[in-house]
């Protein structure tokens, strides 16, 4: 057991995990944060990329011992102020989602594109994508949900 | 036509809560006191249970309990039910081995359920089932159906001898026989059906929970149908009856048929609720999902086509083995019989059609419906062997399948595998996919590839499916132990907003929406005046579920005629507040209006009237709330026409996707966003199966491709955007002329896939290949080695 | 460390920790070595580059300095996994780990890196020996590895669709006349493929490969791809690779 300091969604965090505590359980059991989801258990499927420090990482590659002192987005805190973060907007214009399970991943995965290119073009945007797993949509409108959300970002050139 | 009526491209009610990460799924879902469980699977293809071992497991830290299969046995818990009796061609019916929640005597799959461990946290659970010693003498496995077939294989069950489950036939085999011999042309194919793992990413999970002071149990699962699931454990295997059993699906992370059926878990977290006196959980892990959810198709087919010497289709003889796994999943044996050689008319007018089918027992995990379920089986074989023909006859592949269309004047058309059309226009859709992809173009872009050194083919599918599962009374008389009606509830509130309640559930398709546009559209209110209720034994009245492409169609139909229930009340309502005849009041944009004068009355008013009835029909009852339970007359006949086009590096043998063309009759569309969405996600699929994706058994049983390290699910940079086309006819027999739309894609895209690729391997000599078309078997096709 | 019977550093955490929780690694102590400043430089020192260990994939594929001097290894970087797993995964973790499919391994035996450690300094090939085996002691960690930056260099792989690890990926690089051809994800371990070398020594194009193998290895054969086809896979990806060197 240790006790880790983070913030999450912009809150201070302070808790005790045990040494192997994988990230993303400490988020859904810990903080109750069930939004990032777990759909494997090789790293591969992309339902639990977070934010740490801006970047995408998946939390179920990560212990969250090695998150102390950063900062973490999950899906619940991309919406600031009860206003929708354009790329959930995207998502819902675009019907980038079905069963919603894989969705908070994709989207914490666009939103680091973007923040990189500001604005990629379906392929960069598909090859981006190599980390996460979606079985509904056929990335079709996933990835039109993606470029839109960089336009409205202010990237289209 | 209102702006959130039929025919409107809404945007998703449901999404608010999943963008936000507020979606419910079961696993998000912790009871009060709540212990996890672990299972302890067997690693063996095939063994007898020797002893088992609890001791260290039990005194292991944070260890609450751990069960076997006696413990199941003294408390007299009954197997898995299967929900589908097949019988043989000759009368007997099928084998129908015993299926426990804890593996008993044998264990028969690699990943089969041996024990259970409840403890404190899942890392203790986890940690006492590495510590469960059981005894396993190991058995020689039936890993596949060639070794379950072969003389002298290892029995899966002694009682099935041959490791037969039925030997079952449809059609008419002298009239077939007698179409080949006067036949010009018979073309013949060897295939097989790729076996599936059908991997929707939320992984299965259920938490049993137990009340002693109401005698109530709960079981939250990952379910399509939680009406079924609840009749079945409550009634066959635990012996609850249904008011003190409550079956509750939440958000549900897709299903693709692998969450309809009933699994041991379900059974094991209900059962050791009420024994450890605590709410107990099992999410599954994605390692455990691919030897514990239910597989698709494996098969192994023999067909033949014959032909006249203009290409006109004389019959047709179909031989199949199925692989049914190790147990009877719960729709298991009707996957490969009655929703496989009842659609081997496809769209065309062949008249003497023959099918003999093999359902065989295997060491393997239960095969059962993965989204398509036995009709993208028939259509690989229809469609394949068609274009075989058209190459054997010399004859174009899009004439040929033009040729023998059934022709818009003959419906209603008779099959001879059983099935009545409706409805169709199989022309007009082809047209439509043409169109879409320039099929007459290609000669251009096969050239212009080839100045690239690539390798390009175009190919073309042309199908129907039976959906809109289903007239219970037909299902019944082909073995269906279940009705396959829907139920719809409306009730519209004091104040004129709605909610529905269906027996469907809604795990992707947006039945949240598409259903609340229905009321919509009939009522006069807004979509977002609608809430749709689903997923709860404890507040939908009954239901069937979602599978089969059925919601809509027979779900959706429910609804429509409880709003017409809803609306012939409110006219008695309504008339009596205009001092009018019911006769004489007509409903439409929401008002109840007297004919041929000025009065009208709100919905609002008359459903206000409706629960505060002072002033009031005599002998009406207050209220307004109707309920109606849907049996359809017949099945639907969503048909359609693919074409893919792809480019092959022949060093290397990738196939690449460059246009996937998809033209469909789904009927009539509520929401064409919703429609769009499912037919890309079907294409994903069919084009994962047909390139990528294959579940392999090794010779010893043990499965090779346990995760997705090695199990090819496509990926974004895997496909192209899709073109997608309508050509509508609407459904004859159902209210809203739906047809349904869930599994067109998977259905129908995979043989074009493959017709692509034999296309662009024209010159290599090469008539069939199987799926996937992998790199590898690409090459060895382009380099002489076989494919 | 020391005082651990089989410890391991964490570093990224992208081979380990799938290990972990699949019960297929599970060593007594795991010391975690992210965020250490020392380890994670990119520099250019004379006629190389030094990357620390602890920089990550996507470090190196955005790092001005590997893209000025061997915009191959930017490259190479830049396709490894998927992008979580860059922002994750470190050069000295997939080093350590040797994965016979890794990328960098390929990276540094054809630039003729040197791996350095906390005590020593070991030549790339003499530090691949085998599958998922390295010379590195329990308590001995990577510092940094120090690439010799070629006058050309490309790398060019074939993926496998599943994991995404290669099947056969080919880093070919020209320095000084020489030329070194290395080969991963075929073998148990990464090879050089000195019969591809001479051919290319002699006449460096593509066709100059023509019927040349990657020798006599033994491949590996697995329901990914047979022995037959990563060995013919390994000669297009390395003639696609002396393309690219253009």
């Amino acid at each position: 057991m240790s006790t880790v300091s983070l913030t999450v969604n912009g809150k201070p965090v302070s808790a005790d995990v045990e040494s192997r505590t994988l990230l993303v359980d400490f988020l859904r059991e810990t903080l109750g944060l069930t939004g990032t989801h777990v759909g494997c258990d090789t790293s591969q499927c992309g339902a639990c990329v977070v934010h740490v420090d801006g970047t995408s990482i998946k939390s179920c590659a990560m212990l969250a011992a090695e998150v102390a002192g950063s900062a973490v987005t999950t899906v619940e805190g991309l919406a600031s102020n009860g206003t929708l973060h354009p790329i959930q907007e995207a998502f819902r214009e675009h019907h980038g989602l079905q069963c919603g399970y894989c969705t908070p991943g994709m989207m914490m995965s666009g939103v680091d594109l973007i923040a990189q290119n500001a604005d990629p073009d379906e392929q960069e945007i598909r090859e981006w994508l190599e980390g996460n797993l979606c079985r509904c949509t056929g990335y079709h409108n996933i990835v039109a949900a993606i470029k839109s959300a960089a336009a409205t970002m202010g990237g289209a050139s | 036509m209102n702006d959130t009526g039929i025919g409107a491209a809404l945007r998703r009610k449901e999404d608010a809560r999943f963008i936000t990460g507020r979606g419910r799924f079961t696993d998000d879902i912790n009871r009060p006191g709540q212990a996890y469980a672990f299972i302890v699977r067997s690693p063996e293809a095939h063994a007898e249970l020797g002893a088992i071992d609890t001791t260290d497991a039990e005194s292991a830290p944070g260890v609450v309990a751990v069960f076997t299969g006696a413990d199941l046995a003294a408390d007299e818990v009954g197997g898995l039910p299967c929900g589908w009796q097949i019988h043989s061609k000759n009368g007997t019916p099928m084998v129908e081995p015993p299926h426990p929640a804890l593996a008993q005597g044998r264990v028969r799959h690699v990943g089969d359920p041996v024990a259970l461990v409840v403890a404190e946290t899942k890392a203790e659970a986890r940690a006492a089932a590495g510590l469960v010693d059981v005894d396993y003498r190991p058995l020689p496995p039936a890993a596949n159906l060639v070794q379950a077939r072969a003389d002298g294989a290892p029995l899966v069950w002694d009682d099935a001898a041959g490791n037969l489950c039925y030997d079952w036939e449809l059609g008419d085999a002298a009239a077939t026989d007698a179409a080949f011999e006067g036949a010009d042309h018979v073309v013949t194919l060897e295939l097989t059906n790729s076996r599936l793992i059908p991997n929707a990413i939320e992984p299965r999970a259920a938490i049993g929970e137990y009340d002693p002071s109401a005698d109530m149990h709960t079981l939250y699962t990952t379910s399509q149908n939680p009406h079924v699931i609840r009749l079945l454990m409550g009634a066959f295997v635990l012996g609850i009856p249904e008011h003190k059993l409550r079956v509750v699906s939440p958000d549900v992370g897709g299903g693709f048929g692998s969450k309809i059926f009933h699994y041991a878990e379900e059974v094991l977290m209900t059962w050791a609720a009420k024994k450890v006196g605590r709410p107990v959980k099992w999410t599954a892990e994605r390692s455990e999902s691919f030897m514990s959810d239910a597989h698709g198709r494996d098969h192994v087919t023999t067909a033949a086509l014959a032909l006249d010497a203009e290409g006109a289709f004389l019959g047709l003889r179909v031989k199949t083995d199925a692989n049914l796994g190790a147990y009877l999943s719960t729709f298991g044996p009707a996957v490969p019989t009655y929703l496989y050689a009842t659609l081997f008319a496809g769209c065309y007018t062949t008249p003497a059609i023959y099918a003999n089918v093999k359902g065989v027992f295997t060491n393997t995990v239960p095969v059962d419906a993965y989204r398509g379920a036995g009709r993208p089986e028939a259509v690989f074989v229809l469609e394949r062997l068609v274009d075989k023909a058209a190459k054997m006859l010399g004859m174009d592949r899009v004439e040929i399948r033009r040729k023998n269309f059934i022709q818009p004047d003959q419906f209603p058309y008779q099959t001879p595998v059983a099935l009545e059309y409706d409805v169709g226009d199989y022309e007009g859709t082809l047209d439509t996919a043409l169109e879409l992809a320039d099929w007459g173009g290609f000669p251009g872009r096969r050239e212009e590839a080839a100045s690239r050194g690539k390798l390009r083919g175009i190919g073309l599918s042309t199908f129907v499916e039976a959906c809109g599962l289903a007239p219970s009374a037909v299902a019944g008389a082909l073995g269906a132990r279940a009705g396959l009606f829907e139920v719809g509830q409306v009730r519209v509130h004091p104040t004129g907003s709605v909610t529905v309640f269906t027996g469907t559930h809604s795990h992707g398709q947006g039945h949240e929406t598409t259903f609340a546009q229905i009321v919509s559209d009939r009522l006069g209110v807004s979509a977002d005046q609608v809430e749709v209720v689903h997923g709860d034994t404890g507040s939908v009245p009954f239901g069937m579920g979602t599978y089969g492409s059925r919601s809509l169609a027979v779900g959706g139909s429910a609804i429509y005629n409880a709003v017409e229930k809803v609306i012939e009340k409110g006219t008695k309502i309504a008339a009596h507040l205009m001092e009018a005849s019911p006769e004489d009041v007509t409903f439409e944009n929401g008002s109840f209006s007297v004919v041929g004068t000025d009065k009208s009355v709100a919905l609002g008013d008359v459903a206000l009237t409706a629960y505060v009835p002072h002033n009031y029909p005599e002998g009406l009852e207050p209220g307004l709330e109707e309920t109606a339970f849907y049996d359809p007359k017949n099945f639907t006949f969503p048909a359609g026409a693919h074409v893919v086009e792809v480019e092959i590096d022949p060093e290397t043998g990738v196939v690449e996707l460059v246009n996937v063309c998809a033209a469909d009759d789904v009927g009539t569309i509520v929401n064409p966003m919703i429609v769009e969405g499912q037919m890309h996600g079907g294409l994903a699929q069919g084009i994962g199966q047909a390139l990528l994706e294959e579940c392999i058994y090794d010779d010893e049983g043990q499965l090779v491709t346990g995760s997705y390290m090695n199990y090819t699910m496509p990926r974004a940079a895997d496909l192209p955007y899709f073109k997608t086309g309508h050509n509508i006819t609407a459904c004859t027999h159902n209210p809203l002329g739906a047809k349904g739309v869930g599994e067109v894609g998977s259905i129908g895209v995979p043989p074009a896939v493959i017709n692509a690729v034999v296309d662009a391997l024209s010159d290599y000599g090469v008539d069939h290949m199987n799926m996937p078309a992998t790199s590898e078997r690409v090459w060895r096709i382009i380099n002489g080695a076989g494919g | 460390m020391r005082e651990a019977s089989d410890g391991k550093f964490l570093a990224g955490g992208q081979s380990l920790i799938p290990l972990l929780k699949l019960g297929m690694a599970s060593p007594d102590r795991v010391v975690s070595i992210t965020g250490i400043a020392e380890l994670s430089g990119i520099e250019r020192s004379g006629d190389a580059v030094v990357i620390g260990a602890g920089a990550t994939h996507a470090d190196v594929a955005s790092s001005d300095v590997v893209r000025e001097a061997i915009p191959a290894l930017g490259a190479l970087a830049a396709a490894i996994g998927d992008p979580q797993v860059r922002n994750r995964g470190t050069l000295g973790g997939s080093v350590a780990h040797a994965d016979p499919a890794a990328d960098y391994p390929a990276a540094l035996v054809a630039l003729g890196a040197t791996v350095v450690t906390d005590r020593r300094e070991m030549p790339a090939e003499e530090f691949f020996v085998g599958m998922f085996d390295t010379p590195l002691e329990s308590d001995e960690l990577i510092t940094t590895v120090r690439f010799p930056v070629p006058e050309q260099a490309a790398y060019v792989k074939f993926r496998n669709p599943a994991s995404k690890y290669a099947i056969a990926g080919v880093m070919v690089a020209r320095s000084n006349g020489s030329v070194r051809v290395a080969v991963t994800g075929v073998a148990g371990s990464v090879f050089r493929a000195t019969q591809m070398e001479e051919a290319l020594a002699n006449d460096f194009s593509a066709a100059a490969l023509d019927g040349v193998g990657v020798g006599d290895v033994d491949a590996l054969s697995d329901v990914e791809a047979s022995a037959e086809y990563r060995l013919h896979l390994a000669g297009v990806m390395a003639r696609r690779a002396v393309e690219a060197c253009g």
